[in-house]
């Protein structure tokens, strides 16, 4: 039941886009068509539920205080620690789908090695750190549920730009402006899932 | 060469700002521009990171292979993170800086603007040339972020600084503003008005 409502959490009241902006980089600029958007919302879901858990058992038993020594604190090495096995994971990955799905490597394109620099990733672990979770199966189930969250938001926003195409928008608004004020009434949208007591 | 680096400065921060021109680091922003003492850290925060960083990978520039050189510029952008995190610890509870910011500090590491501005400036320039060029960008990135932020408190909790401002006319506090969806509409309006101006700028 704790889990579920992590879960259920994780992928709405916490959402990493409307409530954190994290990812909103990729976000904004690969949101255009509704297709892309959900491959790289596939992408970031993957690449979250590997690195998540890696980085809480690393935290866990190398970076936090008294984990790996009595007395030592090697918490100030963590943004260096997570970020390079961020980069590692999406190296490894990005060649595994090379080798094994030719077809799904192509339709990612550049997706794929610009997550490393993607904010939710890294903010991922981050939160993770702050939250204190009590075991690996609640991080894995942080790690999904923010994933999915992600891919949610930017498939909807997909769909919405592909539909305001056909709109008279502003010529000073249009593009980047009415993109921001449509995000930030999806975000309003969004809030009213944060009375739910779970 | 003068006119050049004045261009350098003055370019990031109206004509190509990072965040409303650009669109680059939004990531790790917004969510501190509820006060403006969260936004001003943030802002020094990314104005030390990214001249520091260009200033190092600029020196470094001709000896990284080109192969390995995203991965050395997260290793440089990284320690300074670091360092600028380090030193907001020993601060935090003389100047009572939000414990929260730690995690969008770490942030700094993914912003764009950060690992842009090495990409596309500090590894085909002289380090002087990067170092304000990194500069100016944390200035035109933070000057979005105070205006945000100005807005913000103003209009959520109706302070300044802290300062207790509309309070005192009989403001009552608009809790709208502090969720962090408006800093989003807010953006898009600032985007709106900059682009009134410079029209060349507009989308078709």
């Amino acid at each position: 039941m704790e889990y579920l409502s992590l879960f259920v959490r994780s992928i709405f009241v916490d959402n990493m886009i409307f409530a954190y902006f994290l990812g909103m980089c990729s976000f904004l600029a690969v949101s255009k068509n509704v297709k892309t958007a959900a491959g790289l919302g596939v992408a970031v879901i993957f690449v979250l539920l590997v690195t998540l858990p890696i980085n809480y058992l690393l935290n866990k038993y190398v970076l936090a205080p008294d984990a790996l020594m009595e007395g030592v604190d090697l918490s100030f090495l963590s943004f260096i620690i997570f970020i390079a096995v961020i980069a590692a994971i999406v190296q490894i990955v990005e060649m595994v789908v090379e080798k094994f799905s030719p077809s799904l490597y192509s339709s990612l394109g550049i997706f794929l090695p610009l997550i490393a620099v993607n904010c939710a990733i890294l903010g991922g672990s981050l939160f993770m750190q702050q939250k204190d979770f009590a075991g690996i199966g609640e991080a894995t189930v942080y790690s999904l549920g923010s994933g999915l969250g992600w891919f949610l938001a930017i498939v909807s926003l997909a769909a919405i730009r592909e539909k305001m195409s056909y709109s008279n928008v502003p010529a000073a608004l249009k593009g980047l402006g009415i993109t921001f004020i449509t995000v930030g009434l999806m975000g309003i949208a969004f809030m009213t899932f944060m009375g739910i007591n779970l | 060469m003068n006119a050049k680096i004045k261009e350098t400065i003055l370019n990031p921060i109206f004509k190509g700002n990072p965040i409303t021109v650009l669109v680059l680091g939004i990531c790790s922003s917004l969510a501190v521009t509820v006060t403006l003492k969260g936004a001003l850290v943030m802002t020094l925060s990314v104005i030390a990171v990214c001249g520091l960083s260009s200033l190092v990978l600029s020196i470094l520039r001709n000896t990284i292979p080109g192969r390995v050189r995203i991965i050395v510029q997260l290793v440089v952008v990284a320690m300074m993170v670091i360092l600028v995190d380090q030193l907001l610890k020993s601060f935090e509870a003389t100047y009572a800086i939000d414990r929260q910011l730690s995690v969008y500090i770490g942030l700094i590491i993914t912003n764009c603007i950060v690992m842009g501005r090495i990409e596309a400036f500090a590894l085909g320039n002289k380090p002087w040339p990067s170092f304000l060029d990194g500069i100016a960008n944390g200035a035109g990135y933070g000057m979005i972020l105070l205006v945000v932020a100005f807005f913000r408190e103003l209009l959520g909790s109706g302070t300044l600084f802290g300062v207790d401002i509309l309070g005192r006319f009989g403001y009552v506090t608009n809790n709208l503003v502090i969720l962090p969806p408006f800093a989003l509409i807010l953006l898009g309006c600032i985007v709106w008005v900059q682009r009134s101006i410079q029209k060349d700028l507009q989308e078709k």
